[in-house]
């Protein structure tokens, strides 16, 4: 039921506080709300922080507990956590949001153009099928063919969204 | 302090004014640099420091003849008092004029004073009215521009019948006006003014550093023209006031030198052209205090 624990070395994401948004490693527990947490790739100091601010990744970490600083590092840089995080969904997520919300009035309109052009082939798409199969008849091929046709357009609005971010 | 001066002593050509600078007055004043350019440039004239001590703020020891001896202006004179002879030879203004006059038997013409005497004199005195400090009339205000917005600036109108419109910003006018253009083959909007406080800067600019604004669209140029003849009747009032508004051929002129411009740059930036043809507006889960324009 439970996958990601509180361990030694279990990295972890800062989600409020003065260091909101930034990894750590969890290096010692003190007690049942605080723990001994540093993230020297990440700019934090080696200090105590409480669980609650913090959210498990799935990342764990290699070190003794009380590990000093420069293991922790070694040990964080062996891994390539920064690089794997950020090709985790989560960040992606994160960094999706915080663009959206730098959004001008211009590139909110250059997403909603990208957006119509989209749905627009994809039901263009949807609808023939749906004519073909309702002239022959229930056909396997109709489950198919819709996923193809998504990945098309979809590429087409993410790069739209990467230009209007820019 | 010694006092460097000794009119007495000093070359037929030394008829500086050698300014005092007591401790009261503003040492602002320029030290009479015509006279000392051209002759001696060696002789710095130095002041002297207020001959009149101070007993108490704006209270002085000295009368004001007590310092006219002090201060040796009887040897100060720079020009002679006026003669009689000089008196009269000055031009005075005209204090009267002859008008002729018609009729008959009248004479021809009269004597007519130019200043009169007042007809009336009131009974009351009207109290003096108390000084004021700093109220200007609107043509002296200080006009302000808010720094996002700049020339080829995309701005949201919210008031008025283009509410909701994009528009390009051309320059802030005299009274502080914004003039502003659809341009009118976008969106319908003409040259018009828009007011600072009504509308949204967003971030989006197009490049107008070459485009060239007539002198001529002033407040002027752009205030509403009102007819004010009241010799008719009630009932003729309402039929002179011009309700239809008409474009006159300069502005169409005008629209189209502005507008011609700014489309070739407007073009240039993809979509920018069906960014200022769409309208502004909010739906459920926008709120402007969040959203960056």
């Amino acid at each position: 039921v439970f996958k990601r624990f509180v361990e030694i070395g279990r990295v972890a994401f800062i989600s409020f506080g003065p260091h909101a948004g930034k990894l750590v490693a969890i290096v010692d527990v003190i007690d049942q709300n605080r723990a001994l947490v540093d993230g020297p790739c990440s700019g934090v100091r080696r200090q105590a922080m409480p669980f609650k601010c913090m959210q498990l990744t799935d990342f764990v970490l290699k070190f003794p507990h009380s590990a000093r600083q420069k293991c922790v590092r070694l040990a964080w840089e062996k891994e390539n956590i920064n690089e794997k995080w950020a090709a985790t969904r989560w960040a992606k997520k994160i960094e999706a949001r915080e663009k959206k919300a730098k959004m001008t009035d211009f590139d909110r309109y250059k997403v909603m153009k990208a957006k119509k052009m989209r749905n627009r082939i994809i039901k263009h798409e949807m609808k023939k099928l749906q004519r073909m199969s309702s002239k022959k008849g229930k056909k396997p091929e109709k489950s198919e063919k819709p996923e193809k046709a998504e990945k098309a357009p979809k590429s087409a609005k993410v790069q739209k969204a990467q230009k209007a971010q820019k | 302090a010694a006092s460097e001066k000794k009119p007495g002593e000093k070359a037929p050509g030394e008829k500086k004014p050698g300014k005092k600078k007591t401790g009261e007055n503003k040492p602002a004043e320029p030290k009479g640099s015509q006279g000392e350019v051209g002759e001696k440039k060696k002789k710095v004239k130095r002041h002297h420091a207020s001959r009149n001590p101070v007993l108490a703020r704006g209270i002085g020891r000295y009368s004001r003849s007590a310092m006219y001896a002090r201060k040796a202006l009887y040897k100060r004179k720079y020009t002679a008092p006026e003669t009689k002879i000089e008196k009269k030879k000055k031009e005075k203004p005209r204090a009267t004029i002859t008008k002729p006059v018609g009729g008959d038997k009248n004479g021809g013409s009269r004597v007519v004073k130019i200043r009169k005497m007042p007809r009336y004199y009131p009974t009351e005195d009207v109290p003096r009215k108390l000084l004021s400090h700093g109220k200007k009339p609107f043509c002296q205000h200080k006009r302000r521009l808010r720094a996002s917005i700049t020339p080829g600036t995309v701005l949201i109108l919210l008031t008025g019948r283009h509410r909701g419109k994009r528009v390009v910003f051309l320059k802030q006018l005299a009274t502080g006006l914004l003039l502003v253009t659809g341009p009118l083959v976008i969106n319908r909007v003409p040259l018009r003014r828009a007011h600072q406080k009504f509308v949204i800067a967003t971030s989006t600019k197009v490049d107008i550093s070459g485009v060239k604004i007539p002198k001529h669209l002033t407040d002027a140029y752009f205030k509403k023209k009102r007819l004010r003849k009241p010799k008719h009747q009630e009932g003729e009032i309402f039929d002179t006031e011009k309700e239809k508004y008409e474009i006159t051929e300069q502005r169409k002129a005008d629209q189209k030198a502005v507008d011609s411009q700014i489309l070739a740059q407007i073009k240039k930036v993809p979509q920018l052209r069906g960014y200022l043809r769409s309208t502004f507006c909010l739906s459920n889960g926008v709120y402007p205090h969040k959203l960056v324009f």
